[in-house]
């Protein structure tokens, strides 16, 4: 049984934030939602409110910066960049100031639906100069976002999970680094975020049916570990499957053909995700499945690169993990 | 180098107008209307109203040397043109970074910057940038997108009171900028978080690219806008520097002060009242045109015609 982690951000960044005074926690009025309510609690003298104006938000952080303080930001990730883009460039990203912006909400993980969806956010920052991207996929990765993010030199959009969020890791998230998390032969496949819980649904049933499929966990998106996906990428039979709680453009399936166009290989690429497509507001389970980003999904598109069908029933795969729209883990039902 | 306050405010002022229009007359056009509005405010913020330590840059500047990159370790801003940051010295933010013309010629009046660092003016690998960067002398961020200079001045006075700095945080904005919502963000944060660390002045030509601003988007009594938002918003004449004194000496405890400076967009260069209201950015259709407004502008700053 998968171990299951209640607010691994709240604990998280209380420990680390509290050790250097030079840290400012800023929120756009979504301190417990962003879970950092108890930092505030315990640390007022650490915690700026900014209210509900993003734009002044970041180019305050960029000020905070300039008179040497850390300011790590709070909010839903699409408020990190739609409307507040201009200053997200210009007092953020131009300037390398050290802000580490926590964005939450990733993709499909929220039932508030398009206004509240992050789903290009890792196309539009990781086209940033000077910007730095990771994206959470699990506890322990949550554990060391603030450490990680906190040594790079220059701004950091972190891709944030909140709530109940499981463990799959139990070695701390390392930049740049990429996880091989099943070695194969077949089929690589690489799933970054929630994706990687939910490939690891279809692992018994892919073991069962005989298929070696090489699996990779990828957290950072920029600085990008190209190489190590060249080294793995190479040796694969049948071709590559992404799996991204994101835009299928523009992500994770977008870097993964640039990398297969760069080098001039002869790998098929299958790209699960959002395919050019708003979402709406629903349950974790219901839009993967709807969007085909499921692991039910990958085995349809694995039976595409092998050409025959596997077999495998929605019931044969791992049972998914449902979280209650209500729960003492979340502020509001968003 | 000159002395702090050797020239007087009035005299440096006149020096502006003078270089930004032999500017303009030499390029055949220039952001020289914004010379008009604001060459006191400038000329006083340098000599007497901000309290900023002699440039730790040099005088002829630097080329341009790229861009901020984590490859580029050797990257300085244009803030040292400013003096050194240090806790009692003010911080001086340059918002309206198309007056980027005027900021140069004041910084050479004060002694800041040598009179050929405006000859690198807009030339290819020169630092010293049409719309002022943050590596062009007297910068120290990038403004050309308006509204973003007050935010980033309340950060910085936000740290200040963390910090116990005395030094003040000051910014130069103009009207037109008072359009955009974030400078009502700004308010709102510096009002609540009683930043009156934190002052401003701000331009109030009435004018801005489309032409007065009166015609493109009324913003109304802009005094009462602020005030009614908490700050402390005095308007003066703001070709009288000894308006701008009493209103700097005005208390504002735990306010932000923003002074509104009423400025007429060709004092000192009344021949381009024929211009209006197209005067945000002026050039010559004609070399005749040209010709006419350098007799008639260099008699009015009491100067000889430009040679060009």
């Amino acid at each position: 049984m998968i171990e299951i982690v209640n607010k691994p951000y709240s604990y998280t960044f209380k420990n680390y934030a509290s050790k250097n005074k030079k840290i400012l926690c800023l929120s756009g009025d979504l301190t417990s939602s962003c879970e950092v309510d108890s930092f505030r609690d315990e640390f007022p003298n650490q915690f700026v409110s900014m209210g509900m104006a993003e734009q002044n938000m970041m180019s305050f952080a960029g000020g905070l910066s300039m008179s040497g303080f850390i300011p790590f930001i709070h909010t839903f990730g699409v408020f990190t960049y739609r409307r507040p883009y201009d200053q997200l460039l210009a007092s953020i990203a131009y300037p390398r100031r050290k802000i580490r912006i926590m964005g939450f909400l990733p993709g499909i993980t929220t039932p508030a639906g398009m206004t509240h969806q992050a789903i290009e956010d890792i196309s539009i920052m990781r086209t940033i100069p000077n910007m730095t991207v990771i994206e959470t996929g699990d506890a322990t990765e949550v554990e060391s976002i603030c450490e990680v993010a906190d040594k790079v030199d220059g701004p950091v959009y972190c891709r944030m999970l909140r709530g109940s969020v499981p463990r799959l890791f139990d070695t701390p998230l390392k930049l740049s680094d990429i996880r091989v998390l099943n070695s194969g032969t077949d089929i690589l496949l690489i799933t970054s975020g929630i994706c990687t819980e939910e490939a690891l649904r279809a692992r018994a049933a892919l073991v069962n049916a005989g298929i070696s499929i090489l699996h990779l966990h990828v957290h950072t998106f920029k600085p990008f570990n190209e190489e190590k996906i060249l080294d793995l990428l190479t040796n694969v039979k049948l071709g590559v499957i992404t799996m991204e709680n994101h835009l299928v453009n523009g992500g994770l399936g977008t870097m993964i053909s640039e990398i297969i166009s760069k080098n001039g290989l002869p790998k098929k690429l299958i790209k699960l995700g959002l395919k050019d497509t708003f979402a709406h507001g629903g349950s974790k389970q219901y839009l993967t499945k709807y969007y085909g980003f499921d692991a039910y999904a990958l085995i349809k598109s694995i039976e595409k690169f092998i050409g025959q069908e596997l077999n495998i029933l929605e019931e044969d795969l791992e049972t998914a993990r449902i979280e209650n729209v209500h729960s003492l883990s979340k502020a509001e039902a968003l | 180098m000159r002395e702090k306050n050797k020239l007087n405010s009035e005299d440096i002022a006149l020096g502006i107008r003078r270089r930004v229009f032999e500017h303009c007359i030499k390029n055949n056009g220039a952001y020289l209307s914004q010379a008009c509005s604001s060459a006191e405010q400038l000329a006083w913020l340098y000599n007497e109203a901000l309290n900023i330590g002699d440039s730790i840059m040099p005088s002829i500047p630097e080329t341009f040397s790229g861009v901020p990159h984590i490859n580029n370790k050797n990257y300085k801003t244009g803030a040292g043109y400013n003096g050194p940051i240090s806790s009692e010295y003010d911080r001086f933010i340059f918002a309206p970074a198309h007056y980027a013309l005027v900021a140069y010629a004041t910084l050479i009046e004060v002694g800041r910057m040598a009179p050929e660092g405006l000859s690198m003016f807009n030339q290819d690998g020169s630092s010293v940038e049409i719309i002022g960067a943050e590596h062009s002398p007297g910068m120290e961020m990038h403004n050309g997108t308006l509204g973003i200079g007050l935010s980033t001045a309340a950060g910085i006075a936000y740290g200040r009171k963390l910090n116990k700095d005395s030094g003040d945080t000051c910014v130069f904005m103009s009207d037109g900028e008072l359009q955009e919502g974030q400078i009502w963000e700004a308010l709102q944060v510096s009002v609540y978080y009683k930043l009156d660390n934190l002052w401003a002045i701000v331009d109030v030509n009435e004018q801005q690219v489309d032409g007065a601003m009166s015609d493109v988007l009324d913003i109304g009594n802009i005094q009462k806008k602020i005030n009614s938002f908490g700050a402390k918003c005095i308007e003066i004449d703001g070709h009288d520097i000894e308006a701008m004194r009493q209103a700097k000496n005005e208390k504002h405890k735990d306010q932000p002060l923003i002074i509104l400076a009423r400025t007429s967009p060709y004092k000192g260069m009344q021949y381009l009242k024929k211009r209006f209201p197209r005067l945000h950015y002026v050039r010559f259709k004609s070399e005749e045109e040209r010709s006419k407004m350098n007799l008639e502008i260099s008699k009015e700053l009491g100067i000889d015609p430009i040679k060009y």
